[in-house]
């Protein structure tokens, strides 16, 4: 019967997909007469996931097959997997964005998410796979208060996806609509229907399958963009280098970012800056505040802990980790030469036009490489860019709603409100309210998707990991590490590094102060008159070169007066920002270097400040356990130690304390 | 039957060769990740204190920040490849030994 449904799905997903797509595109990237071959290629694509959820649907038949596939995925699969789950639109378009519109600070967003995988693989994978479940709240709970726990370990998964989500959502929407012109609510609503077939029918099988597509062809696609755009040097890197910082439009661009500083600078110079750091980041700490983040903040992200509990054996979560750092290192590899390509060949100015974020880099990039906008081969690449981005789009989303619903569920409903009743969720009750949350979820990341257009997707990314380094981060290490962790310091160190991180954001500059803007607005309007009067002058002058610069700079005081115009007409009387501030309490741009360290020390003040004889009494339990790794998953002690006790706890979602069953 | 379980654990614990696996364990890891953290914070603290040493060309165009920026990935994957030789070879063999010999205690000593 699901069968049917997931067939019915994927049709009406098709028809919807293709008739609303004809009628809600007005002008993207890719142009009308190719528009078809985007369409194609997505469908090609669609196609393949469909028929991946449909086999996979047969597949799924208890909460462990929706949550972990049931711990069926290899160790290569899971690191293509995780490569899937990790490379976002962000990373992919974004980086290679910055890097063509910055140079070198772009590339610095390279290695800190590669960095991060250092922490997941040394500390973090193995002991999870061993002590956990389906969810970052099991682990928590194991030694700890279960129902405080699950609550608190929810709530901040909960959190740190909707953020990710929504930022994926937003950057999504936007994206579609510059690469294929569909408006942004249709794309929200497309992406949402589409995860939500993959997840609903699918489970982790599914989206697991998903992911591992979308990361195949994202790095192939990568790879003969690359080779494409290397080949002509002889894949010689300084060669390709030399003739980077030699190219006048790159020089131009270093200018640009200079400004004034720039006017000694001959073109060598200029070229060269662009291989140096500091055009993008200007604020020592906050690069320092920013990479703490990023990699701490990889390890407490829920859906990425999560894909190690669809391996068996620490041994699979290790080699999935090193088969993702060898996926996701190579991927980033690849980012240098696509931003420094696009910055090349493409021309960073072109990249601005089409979108101020730089996101339209390998896109146009690829269009380039394949023969320029007229040709089949150019409009190939960019239609099977674009239908990978979109693919990329729905597959992180898939697994972030998979790890929110599978907190939602197995965590809130099934670990706290029934088992608080003192009730036992059978079997297919807990597939059940897996389904009915992911809908939940489904539906809450669409209408959240549509209400946050635009909001900015980087900042949220950036609360995202400052969430999960400074909350999930500091609880999992301690309670996987430190004997003397208990629920007191996991509760305070989730509520201290969520509120922390979420509440120094709110104070930061990331944020919109009108009286700031409404100022620098009024300066504009001052000025208006003098720059006027001088740029009038100049063009009576007798050398064409100043009267062409002077048309150029009162087109752009118009633009400037006006743009002044509608921010003081658009913010009205408002003087404060959303938080009611008129100007940002801290110039710290990611909250990273002060909430790490404060939920650091709110676990540590919270377990020293009490006594939980539970958490001491099972430390060795956990401590035996991670290392050696026995019992793992299916099992919860009860249903390994005595063959008699294994159908009593079904699913053993419960690992209850022994404690206080005794 | 509960308490049985539990001294189990403690019992474990105590056996030195799980006491050896775990000293070594936790000494590589821990100090893997402090290199690794500490290596890595180098690039942005670089980058934003010392410009003129990230400028300094070694091989044609290419600067001292390339490649700094690049040696990350040597180390990460260096990392990567160390730890699983070292955990496969060492901590896997040690883990399945101490492993085994409880599973034959338990055969020997059937659960109550």
């Amino acid at each position: 019967m699901i069968q049917r449904h997931v067939k019915g799905v994927a049709v009406a997903v098709l028809i919807l997909g293709c008739t609303s797509v004809q009628r809600a595109f007005a002008q993207g990237a890719v142009s009308q007469d190719y528009r078809w071959l985007t369409f194609t290629v997505f469908a090609v694509i669609l196609a393949i996931t469909m028929y991946v959820t449909y086999l996979a649907a047969k597949r799924v038949r208890s909460a462990a097959d929706f949550y972990t596939a049931g711990g069926g995925v290899t160790g290569l699969q899971n690191g293509w997997a995780i490569a899937g789950d990790y490379l976002s639109a962000a990373s992919f378009l974004g980086i290679a964005g910055l890097i063509a519109l910055y140079g070198y600070d772009g590339f610095m967003y390279s290695v800190g998410f590669l960095v991060a995988y250092i922490t997941v693989l040394l500390l973090i994978a193995e002991p999870c796979r061993n002590i956990g479940r389906y969810t970052l709240a099991d682990i928590l709970a194991y030694r700890n208060d279960p129902t405080k726990t699950r609550v608190v370990g929810a709530i901040s998964t909960i959190t740190v996806s909707i953020f990710y989500l929504t930022a994926q959502m937003v950057g999504g929407g936007v994206l579609v609509k510059i690469l294929i012109g569909i408006n942004y609510e249709t794309s929200v609503i497309c992406v949402g229907v589409l995860m939500l077939a993959y997840v609903l029918f699918g489970g982790m099988v599914a989206t697991t399958w998903v992911q591992i597509i979308k990361a195949v062809l994202l790095v192939c696609a990568s790879l003969v963009i690359v080779a494409l755009v290397w080949a002509p040097y002889g894949f010689s890197f300084p060669g390709f280098l030399q003739d980077l910082v030699s190219d006048p439009r790159v020089q131009s661009r270093v200018a640009t970012l200079l400004g004034t500083s720039a006017k000694d600078m001959t073109g060598a110079e200029l070229g060269q800056r662009f291989l140096e750091p500091g055009l993008y980041f200007k604020a020592p700490i906050d690069q320092i505040s920013l990479g703490l983040a990023l990699i701490f903040g990889t390890a407490g992200l829920p859906h990425i802990l999560m894909r190690f509990f669809t391996v068996r054996t620490a041994l699979q979560a290790r080699r999935s980790v090193v088969w993702a750092m060898v996926i996701i290192g190579g991927f980033y590899l690849c980012t240098l030469f696509l931003g420094f390509g696009a910055a090349k060949l493409v021309g960073s100015a072109n990249i601005a036009a089409v979108d101020a974020g730089g996101n339209m880099a390998a896109p146009l990039l690829a269009q380039f490489i394949g023969g320029g906008p007229d040709s089949f081969f150019g409009n190939f690449m960019l239609a099977f860019v674009s239908a990978v981005a979109f693919a990329t789009i729905v597959a992180v989303v898939a697994g972030l709603v998979l790890a929110s619903a599978s907190a939602m569920a197995h965590d809130l409903y099934v670990g706290v409100l029934r088992a608080g009743a003192g009730q036992v969720v059978s079997p297919q009750g807990q597939v059940k309210a897996a389904r009915v949350a992911t809908i939940i979820v489904g539906a809450l990341s669409i209408g959240i998707g549509i209400a946050a257009k635009g909001q900015n997707a980087a900042v949220l990314v950036g609360l995202a990991f400052a969430v999960a380094a400074s909350a999930n981060f500091p609880c999992v290490l301690l309670t996987l590490y430190w004997k003397r962790c208990n629920t007191s310091g996991i509760v305070a160190g989730m509520l201290v590094g969520t509120i922390a991180a979420v509440g120094l954001t709110l104070v930061s500059p990331n944020l919109t102060y009108p009286k700031a803007i409404k100022a620098a607005a009024h300066q504009v309007l001052e000025g208006e008159a003098a720059k006027r009067a001088a740029s009038t002058t100049a063009l009576d002058a007798q050398d064409p070169q100043l009267v062409a610069k002077a048309k150029k700079d009162l087109a752009a005081l118009d633009k400037a007066v006006s743009k002044a115009k509608a921010d003081i007409e658009n913010w009205g009387d408002t003087q404060t920002s959303f938080m009611g501030l008129q100007e940002p309490l801290i110039q710290l741009k990611n909250p990273g270097i002060i909430s790490i360290p404060l939920g650091f020390l709110a676990v540590l003040f919270g377990s020293l400040l009490s006594r939980d004889r539970r958490a001491e009494e099972t430390w060795n339990e956990v401590y035996v356990r991670q290392h050696l790794g026995i019992q793992v998953s299916h099992s919860t002690p009860e249903t390994a130690w005595s063959p008699t006790a294994g159908s009593a706890v079904p699913d053993g979602w419960n690992r209850a304390s022994p404690v206080r069953r005794r | 039957m509960r308490d049985e379980v539990t001294m189990n654990w403690d019992r474990i614990s105590r056996d030195p060769r799980f006491q050896t696996l775990h000293r070594r364990k936790q000494g590589f890891l821990w100090g893997m990740m402090l290199f690794a953290v500490a290596f890595y914070l180098l690039l942005p603290i670089g980058a934003a204190y010392f410009h003129d040493f990230f400028k300094i060309r070694v091989w044609g165009v290419i600067n001292v920040a390339l490649v700094f920026a690049l040696s990350q990935f040597v180390v990460v994957w260096a990392i990567a490849l160390i730890y699983s030789r070292k955990a496969s070879q060492d901590f896997d063999v040690l883990a399945a030994q101490i492993s085994s010999d409880l599973a034959q205690q338990r055969k020997a000593r059937p659960a109550t």
